[in-house]
């Protein structure tokens, strides 16, 4: 038995800390504290507009209970029109722009310069984010959707690229080399080697960016970008809380119905 | 395997007749509704406007160039408040989410029917709902501020955080939760001594990862009014003063890379 097992026999046990160091447990305790004074110093409420506003929450939440689909029916229709085919067809075109650039982005299928390239733009999308890269193309483009569609396009490359290259980096090498040997040109190569071997997590990943899209396009309205955020907005500054209500109610039923889609066909093809 | 033949010699073919048609039609579905979307997003643009976006973009870029650096000085409190906003609103969210996650998880609810139900009715309408919307909300409700923006990061969090974290609590080792059982542990003491041990690291880790996202959506936030920097960035658009918007674009850039990277290394310390 080593010494130090012996010294603790007897004494009462304690639970082992999460962070093991003590000054460095407690440099982050204090820091913490420091911090949290700091901020809650610096945040101004104003408690009686919060009091206020309470009534107006629970207006808000007694309109889910009774939402008004039908007053505004024409307009959350044509809104949720709207974002359904934005996200359609920004996914539609964003999952075909980032095929190729996740093949040029996996180091084990393109060339160095290539590589760097298709990285540098993954890069450049996962780092902006759809709202400001929204206001700058409606600054661009104009009011519309063409906008909101043009910057779902652009965020659903960053994001189906860098994951689906990782896939394509991790698959397995003796197949790929088993279509080479048998004389195959690179075209066939990728669509006999490679292209089945990623093809479930293409399929899984390409629904749970459909959700994605659909959520954030029903933000890209505040922003003059098309979709239901517009008529969602416009309820909201006209305190319509049951039409408002309306909206999130189909927003999540359309959230959910498409999880549970996604679910279904990534469990058939995995 | 599907053989077709031709000339009398027979030819491998990857799909039989019936899946190749199969697969046509869907195709030609898809291709359908994407012209029918595509047509409709064409009608609803001005296509003059889209013809002049490169002058309008080159005209963009010459206003915006080079950023007006000295703004910088009154970017502090903004950047402060966007932080505050990422952090408190992370805090509050994992406190909130701690609870609904073991009422979620299979093997810690009280009951499977009722109680689990609600707590996932939680977790998906706080998660299918955008910070953006929350924050226009509570805007509404408890007037602009950065209050308002805590809140909304706080709720639009819960979530996410409960769903990683219940399913973590669904993936721990049954057998140690069963040897603290066994000690004639309480129920509480199961929890803090067979549980929570096994799932702090993930824990830590959606914390980390959710602050990181945190940073990202409250940078955003001050646009429809709930304080940080995109209050600046929405006053700046409005007055059209470009130099002032290249600043701004560019601390939240490097906002955003410097949280991704410090929630990498967290991350890889921890796990």
């Amino acid at each position: 038995m080593s010494s130090e097992l012996q010294a603790l026999i007897g004494k009462n046990w304690k639970k082992p800390p999460f962070i093991q160091r003590p000054w460095l447990r407690w440099a982050f305790i204090l820091g913490f504290v420091v911090y949290l004074i700091a901020a809650f110093l610096t945040i101004d409420v104003n408690w009686s507009r919060v009091y206020e506003g309470l009534e107006r929450g629970k207006q808000f939440v007694l309109a889910f209970t009774s939402p008004d689909f039908t007053s505004r029916s024409g307009d959350i229709w044509e809104g949720m029109l709207e974002s359904i085919i934005m996200t359609v067809a920004a996914s539609v075109v964003g999952i075909g722009i980032s095929i190729p650039i996740a093949l040029g982005a996996a180091r084990n299928v393109a060339p160095l310069p290539v590589y760097l390239i298709c990285r540098g733009i993954i890069a450049v999308s996962r780092a902006l984010q759809e709202i400001i890269v929204a206001i700058l193309l409606v600054a661009i483009f104009g009011f519309g959707p063409l906008a909101g569609f043009l910057t779902l396009s652009f965020a659903t490359i960053g994001f189906l690229s860098k994951l689906l290259a990782e896939d394509i980096e991790s698959m397995d090498k003796v197949q790929a080399e088993a279509i080479r040997a048998s004389g195959a040109r690179w075209t066939q190569w990728i669509n006999y080697g490679v292209q089945p071997q990623v093809m479930p997590r293409l399929i899984g990943l390409s629904m749970y960016r459909i959700d994605i899209n659909f959520r954030e396009s029903a933000i890209l309205g505040l922003v003059g970008a098309g979709g239901i955020g517009a008529t969602l907005n416009t309820a909201f500054d006209r305190y319509e809380y049951d039409t408002a209500a309306a909206i999130l109610i189909m927003i999540i039923v359309i959230v959910m119905a498409l999880e549970y889609l996604s679910g279904v066909i990534r469990a058939r093809v995995q | 395997m599907p053989v077709s033949e031709r000339n009398g010699t027979k030819v491998w073919q990857r799909r039989t007749g019936r899946e190749s048609l199969f697969h046509w039609v869907l195709w030609l579905i898809g291709v359908a509704v994407f012209a029918y979307c595509w047509q409709q997003i064409s009608n609803a643009t001005t296509w003059f406007f889209v013809w002049d976006a490169p002058r309008i973009a080159g005209d963009i870029w010459t206003r915006a160039t080079p950023p007006k650096w000295e703004y910088i000085t009154q970017l502090g409190k903004p950047i402060w408040d966007t932080l505050n906003i990422a952090t408190l609103g992370t805090i509050i969210s994992l406190v909130l989410a701690v609870p609904v996650a073991f009422l979620a998880a299979r093997n810690t609810t009280p009951s499977r029917f009722i109680i689990r139900p609600l707590a996932l009715l939680i977790i998906v309408s706080t998660r299918s709902i955008n910070s953006l919307i929350w924050a226009l909300l509570l805007i509404a409700i408890i007037g602009p501020g950065v209050f308002a923006g805590v809140v909304a990061i706080a709720i639009r969090s819960v979530g996410f955080c409960a769903k990683l974290l219940y399913e973590a609590i669904e993936e721990i080792d049954e057998t140690q939760v069963e040897a603290i059982t066994a000690t004639g542990a309480s129920r509480w003491q199961v929890m803090a001594y067979g549980i929570v041990p096994q799932i702090m690291p993930a824990f830590a880790g959606i914390a980390v990862f959710r602050w990181d996202i945190n940073i990202r959506e409250s940078t955003v936030l001050g646009l429809v009014g709930a304080g940080g920097i995109g209050l600046q960035l929405s006053a700046s658009l409005n007055v059209l003063a470009w130099p002032q918007v290249a600043l701004i674009l560019l601390v939240i850039l490097a906002a955003v890379v410097i949280s991704e990277w410090v929630s990498a290394k967290v991350r890889g310390a921890i796990i």
